[in-house]
């Protein structure tokens, strides 16, 4: 091979790698991503259905139900609108009423949310930032009201 | 008085970074040899006072002074001393400082080492590292001051988050910063090289103990915090794609690829801007993890205090550093000249290869992080982009790499032959599908995927192996002990690395082949797990020094009946901050183990069990240790520690003797 042939080959050859690498993300970035909602986007019918989605807000006072064979019932609420969750497993030590609460999974046809993971958080004091965005939109959240003070760095 | 003494130290810290990163790079660029050579001294007196610094607020937190904010936020008078001591960078004031201070170590360190350094690079090397230390003291005295007090000292503290209260905060970020800041020297000297338009394969010298260094503490302490997390958040997972998670995945994907291209430009004056844009780019990818878990502005398990001026700050430093070096790195990298090209087929021709995927690895990865920003700031839509994203685009960009890794290392340099090269790989290979299709048979099947990764693990350790085995081999049996002490230490280093790369894929891989079984159990019932038997033995309270728990017992039985151990996950509630974690209980046979944590016990009747076997789960961590100790012993080669060639006559007049 001549110099400028070689020179065409590796330029080449990095520009597939890259072609396939960038063709792999938009692949993932259309199909492999979920959007956070809020209690009242998920009751103005802002879901797909069949589509998997982070809801997140408060689990309301009162609304938890142990059930046989580790499955639990909560109410997660936005202050405006509420869904009921569902989810069979082991709550994360956080888990609290009235507390914050990020959940993933897909809305059933009843309008139950079926919660595949209810996610863990590392400090009691943390907030989400979806949640508390959602929160300060209706009204519920003012500022400083549950800052963070310090975690795993 | 030791408080503010620490508060002064750090003041005066800040001062004489100033000074490292003005007078020394004006040394280095004027050719001022004496001007240049005052950067050692700066840098040790910056790190003397960082230290001192440091240590004052070491002594806060041991003595629970609660009239310093941060030991009041922070700490609690019952704690354990090993968290008191541990705690001091368990919260973000206390770590920036911890931050700041290997910052100064580096720094020093350059200075310790720099005898056989030309003049003009140490001045602009420790000048460039002043100007880094000069932005973070300013970061720490303005926006996150550790010392400052509280005019009506309380009795007692807020204590540490429990979550934190275990053995790995000790570890965990100290090696992890050892290594993000680590690139901070590298970084250093790249843009030193890049004013003083000298990047040859001396420098490749200078840069390699310190990218090694980095790189060595980087992997561990990734290890050791996704080993953290496995044990202790109870979940038996080892890795989220959190986006902090990520942070330091980028620049140890960046600082992997620099590892390597540095061999290139040392070896064959290639790379040369490569080289460069990558140590560039991995301190920035420092940096920009740095940013991400402190502002907040991703969320993450990884709760920082989120404060958006501090995050404005660090903006503004990243955005000083990084657009300050693309800027010096367009201006001078052109002057830089090439060192023309070479056969694909070849030891360089695989780096670049390795390069190649791990750039673009990174990318994917540095993609995935970001894009949830990007988007909200554009269309206000909030999304998720969690493991399915990253498993489908950094892993598959991960498996040609590993693939390559075997052959790269059987290649020449400058002509390689390929066919000659993989004869003995074939071997590997086919033990490789061999060792899969026992796997398949003795877990009764699995997933395809985790086969095929089991096979390429097993196909890279043998792979890696094989260079030893054949140079050992070669002298006849007789010979090997003599021949494998004849190999050099470089080559051993390089074959443990990718061993234990292929170590890891093996353990990640396996944990397709894990069980979970959920349980609601009363004393004395049991439960079957792959054989195993867990009986619950009973369920009671534990008292410890500030903690109150719920413990159950667990016999654990093999298939003979044999009982094996008591395992006792427990639910701690801390006095504190009254806030749950879990203790999960272990038991570990070979490099599987059993795996216990249980939910909260409301009516002290029965126990939520979750109860997973995880088989070969230790590899996930004993491959990251392995490769770490391939780089130690490269970092302890004899053959590369001959100093620098001098390239030019000294700038210092030597005294007649």
């Amino acid at each position: 091979m001549t110099r400028k042939q070689k020179r065409l080959a590796m330029i080449g050859a990095i520009g597939l790698v890259l072609a396939v690498a960038t063709g792999l993300i938009l692949v993932a970035l259309q199909d492999q991503i979920m959007f956070f909602r809020s209690p009242t986007e998920v009751v103005q019918g802002k879901v797909k259905p069949g589509e998997a989605f982070r809801l997140g807000g408060l689990v309301e006072t009162g609304s938890l139900v142990k059930e046989p064979n580790q499955i639990v019932r909560f109410v997660v609420t936005d202050g405006a609108n509420t869904v009921r969750v569902t989810h069979q497993g082991i709550l994360p030590d956080l888990f609290r009423e009235g507390q914050g609460v990020v959940t993933e999974g897909k809305l059933e046809p009843g309008g139950v949310f079926n919660a595949s993971t209810v996610l863990a958080r590392h400090d009691e004091n943390y907030m989400p930032r979806e949640v508390a965005d959602s929160l300060k939109q209706q009204g519920v959240w003012k500022d400083g009201k549950g800052e963070s003070k310090g975690a795993k760095p | 008085m030791i408080v503010e003494l620490g508060h002064f130290a750090l003041i005066l810290g800040f001062a004489v970074a100033l000074f490292q990163a003005t007078v020394p790079l004006w040394g280095a660029i004027r050719g001022d040899a004496v001007l240049a050579r005052l950067g050692a001294q700066a840098a040790l007196v910056h790190f003397a006072l960082l230290a001192l610094a440091f240590a004052a607020l070491t002594h806060a937190y041991l003595v629970s002074d609660f009239s310093v904010l941060n030991v009041f936020q922070n700490s609690h008078s019952l704690k354990p001393l090993i968290y008191k001591w541990s705690g001091v960078w368990g919260n973000h004031e206390g770590s920036m400082l911890l931050w700041v201070l290997i910052l100064a170590l580096f720094g020093a360190g350059v200075a310790v080492f720099s005898k056989r350094l030309p003049d003009d690079m140490l001045g602009a090397t420790l000048g460039v590292q002043g100007l880094i230390a000069s932005a973070f003291c300013a970061f720490l005295i303005f926006a996150s001051n550790p010392f400052l007090r509280m005019p009506n000292p309380p009795i007692e503290g807020r204590d540490l988050n429990p979550v934190l209260q275990d053995p790995g905060l000790a570890i965990h970020p100290p090696l992890l910063y050892l290594g993000y800041v680590g690139f901070s020297i590298v970084f250093s000297f790249a843009a030193a090289a890049l004013v003083l338009g000298r990047v040859d394969a001396a420098f490749a010298r200078m840069i390699r103990p310190w990218t090694l260094a980095a790189w060595i503490t980087l992997t561990l302490g990734i290890a050791m915090g996704s080993y953290w997390a496995y044990y202790e958040l109870g979940w038996g997972g080892y890795w989220f794609w959190d986006p902090v998670e990520n942070a330091s995945l980028m620049p140890w994907l960046t600082g992997t690829a620099l590892l390597h291209s540095a061999i290139v430009l040392e070896k064959r004056e290639a790379l040369k801007t490569w080289t460069i844009l990558l140590a560039v780019v991995t301190f920035s990818l420092s940096l920009l993890g740095t940013f991400l878990v402190r502002s907040g502005v991703l969320t993450s398990v990884h709760a920082f205090a989120v404060d958006p001026e501090r995050g404005l700050f660090i903006l503004l430093i990243l955005i000083a550093f990084i657009g300050g070096s693309f800027a010096l790195f367009a201006a001078r990298a052109s002057a830089l000249q090439g060192g023309g090209l070479f056969a694909p087929i070849s030891r360089e021709g695989a780096l670049v290869f390795n390069n190649l995927f791990l750039s673009v690895a990174s990318l994917a990865v540095f993609v995935g992080t970001l894009y949830p920003l990007l988007l909200e700031a554009l269309t206000g839509a909030k999304i998720s982009v969690g493991p399915p994203f990253f498993n489908l685009t950094a892993v598959p960009l991960m498996v040609p790499l590993f693939l390559a890794i075997p052959f790269g290392q059987k290649l020449a340099w400058k002509r390689g032959d390929l066919l000659g090269a993989s004869q003995r790989l074939w071997i590997c290979m086919a033990l490789g599908v061999v060792g899969a299709a026992i796997s398949a048979y003795a877990a009764g099947g699995g997933p395809v995927l985790a086969l095929a990764g089991i096979g390429l693990g097993i196909f890279l350790v043998l792979g890696a192996l094989d260079d030893l085995l054949d140079r050992g081999l070669r002298g006849g049996i007789g010979m090997i002990g003599a021949r494998l002490r004849a190999i050099p230490q470089s080559i051993t280093a390089m074959a443990l690395a990718h061993a234990g790369a292929g170590l890891m894929v093996i353990g990640i891989s396996a944990t397709a082949f894990e069980t979970e079984k959920i349980a609601a159990m009363k004393p004395g019932e049991t439960l079957a797990l792959d054989g195993y038997t867990l009986r619950l033995e009973g369920i009671g309270p534990v008292t410890g020094p500030n903690y109150n728990a719920i413990a159950a017992e667990f016999s654990l039985r093999d298939p003979a009946g044999t009982e094996l151990a008591r395992l006792r996950p427990a639910k701690r509630v801390y006095i504190g901050r009254q806030m749950p974690t879990s203790e999960v209980g272990r038991y570990r046979h070979g490099l599987s183990e059993i795996y216990l944590a249980i939910g909260e016990t409301s009516d002290g009747q029965h126990v939520d069990l979750r109860a997973y076997h995880k088989p070969f789960v230790l590899l996930i961590w004993l491959g990251p240790l392995l490769m770490s100790i391939g780089g130690i012993l490269s970092l302890l080669d004899r053959r590369l520690r001959i100093g620098v060639p001098a390239r030019r006559a000294r700038l210092r007049p030597e005294p007649a003797e």
